[in-house]
């Protein structure tokens, strides 16, 4: 079976002071074109890495890296460089360039390409329209709110038209009324834009909300994958129980709070 | 006039005499001449050297270790070398390059000599000081090395860069003051030559007015500079920075972002007061 992003057999460990840390084991993960995917697993689990790995930002020790047929973990200079704008990345702190404006940061991409000044402007317009930054184009990040921050990393990301998103805990900062917006505008990109989203999370409700289909990471193996549905009813893995467990607790306070308050 | 048989208030009366800074008017010259021009050089040189060192460093843009630690150790040399030591050991050079060992071009050397190893390191802290996140962001959006040092390290990091140059201007300042000895010309000289070995105190008080107000001058501007930036970028931490920036930045939601703030800050307050 092969998906659009296909990770197979990936493997990454760390050299911390003379240790091996092996962050990564034998990791096999398939994502379909337009899917919003879930990454679920605890602090530490490998979640970054395995991002990274994709970006490459890391190199894995071993396996394949597949985006759209072409092995990403074999690709060197120009062509990875290539490679890294059709795989966008939004961070959990958003990582924008505090020296330029919200229209620079999202220009940033088009500008090392060397693409002209007019097609920039305009493609920068749709993008920061797309995203609803459009009044804030020549405000400082340093002057925006959290949710107004991951806007402008989505806007940064998409004006390159990637084909595939990695989203490492890019809600995990912002308050649930953010997130939710910001979950919103992702489903909304991946609709109107076809792109395929790889979101990695620590909060389970955020994949229900957002995926139809999920794999739990824990410890640097993938524990478990498919449905979202299925896992949160029926968690075959440890971290996948925890994690609908705490869920479902919520869920029944919540409802208990609400049957009070009437 | 000495101090050994005037009183200091009349000392300081003289000091401010229109005899003394005429005298003074050429030294001053000659000060900023070396200031400025050691300066230049020691901004281009430290750059380029803070750069290199950053990127080389183990986990930088272009990790090399041997390079890293040849570098590293030939500027801990030069650093641990005192001011005057480097002065005369740039004598030969400076007789090569311009014929004579003494006067303001020959002292430069020196001056660049021993300011750039300093300003590289002051340089390389100031780079240091991103945040990796950026780095990794703009590698994701397929920068290159060189677009990442030019587009994101350098500009990134200019406020703390332009305090750290400030540093090193005052620190050329008083080595100018140094090199005087030496035959340099400039305030330094003055202030031996009049008020060590004549016992013209006067003038002295006077050399030491302008060594002030230079030091002080260089100070202020760079941390205007460096204010203003962090200003415009909305990044200055102080107590109403922030809310001024909102207003430069004129958001419809500025009201709503301010308050947010106030709130967020009451609560950390509280917070720390439940503590
Ligand atoms: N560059 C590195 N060098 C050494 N160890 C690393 C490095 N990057 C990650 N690690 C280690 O790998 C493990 C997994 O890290 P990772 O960031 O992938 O976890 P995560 O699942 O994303 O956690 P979190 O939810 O906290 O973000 C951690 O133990 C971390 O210390
Ligand atoms: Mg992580």
């Amino acid at each position: 079976m092969s998906g659009y992003l296909d990770i197979r057999n990936v493997s990454k460990a760390f050299n911390v002071s003379g240790r091996e840390l092996q962050v990564l084991r034998n990791v096999n993960l398939s994502v379909d074109k337009g899917e919003i995917y879930g990454i679920i697993g605890f602090s530490g689990a490998g979640k970054s890495t395995l991002a990274r790995c994709i970006n490459r930002l890391e190199t894995p020790d071993a396996g394949e890296i597949l985006v759209d047929g072409v092995d990403v973990v074999k690709l060197k200079g120009k062509e990875l460089r290539q490679e890294r704008r059709k795989v966008g990345m939004i961070f959990q702190n958003f990582n924008l360039f505090e020296a330029m404006t919200v229209e620079k940061n999202i220009a940033y991409p088009l500008e090392i390409e060397g693409v002209k000044k007019a097609e920039i402007k305009k493609r920068v317009q749709e993008t920061a329209e797309l995203v609803g930054l459009a009044d804030k184009l020549k405000a400082y990040p340093g002057g925006l709110s959290g949710g107004q921050k991951q806007r402008v990393g989505i806007a940064r990301t998409l004006i390159g038209q990637p084909d595939v998103l990695l989203s490492d805990e890019a809600t995990s900062a912002l308050d649930p009324q953010t997130t939710l917006n910001i979950l919103d505008l992702l489903k909304d990109i991946n609709e109107r834009l076809g792109i395929t989203i790889l979101m990695i999370t620590h909060e389970l409700d955020a994949i229900r909300y957002s995926c139809d289909k999920m794999a739990v990471l824990e410890n640097g193996q993938i524990t478990e994958s498919g449905a979202v549905a299925d896992i949160f009813r029926n968690p075959q893995s440890k971290t996948g129980e925890l994690f609908a467990k705490v869920s479902k607790e919520f869920r029944r306070a919540e409802n208990f709070t609400d049957g009070e308050g009437i | 006039m000495s101090l050994l048989d005037t009183p200091l208030w009349e000392v300081i009366k003289a000091s401010f005499s229109a005899k003394v800074w005429s005298g003074l008017i050429g030294a001053i010259g000659d000060t900023l001449y070396m200031t400025i021009v050691s300066s230049l050089i020691m901004l281009v040189f430290g750059l380029v050297g803070g750069i290199v060192l950053t990127i080389m460093c183990p986990d930088g843009l272009f990790p090399a270790r041997g390079a890293y630690t040849v570098l590293g150790g030939l500027i801990n040399i030069l650093r641990s070398l005192p001011q005057m030591v480097m002065i005369i050991i740039m004598i030969p050079v400076a007789r090569a390059i311009f014929g004579k060992s003494y006067g303001t071009n020959a002292c430069i050397i020196a001056i660049a000599a021993s300011c750039i190893p300093m300003y590289a390191r002051i340089v390389e802290s100031s780079l240091l000081e991103i945040g990796k996140g950026k780095i990794e962001a703009a590698r994701s959006l397929g920068s290159t090395n060189f677009q990442i040092i030019t587009r994101i390290l350098l500009p990134e990091t200019l406020p703390s860069l332009l305090r750290g140059f400030t540093v090193a201007v005052i620190g050329v300042i008083s080595m100018t003051a140094l090199a005087g000895m030496f035959g340099a010309g400039g305030i330094g000289d003055i202030a031996v030559r009049f008020g060590y070995q004549r016992f013209q105190h006067e003038v002295l008080f006077a050399c030491i007015y302008i060594l002030v107000l230079l030091v002080q001058g260089t100070q202020w501007a760079g941390s205007f500079i460096s204010n203003r930036i962090l200003k415009k970028r909305c990044l200055l931490a102080t107590a109403d920075g922030g809310i001024k920036a909102h207003r430069v930045n004129r958001n419809k939601n500025t009201q709503q972002n301010i308050e947010n703030k106030r709130e967020e800050k009451t609560i950390v307050v509280k917070k720390e007061a439940i503590l």
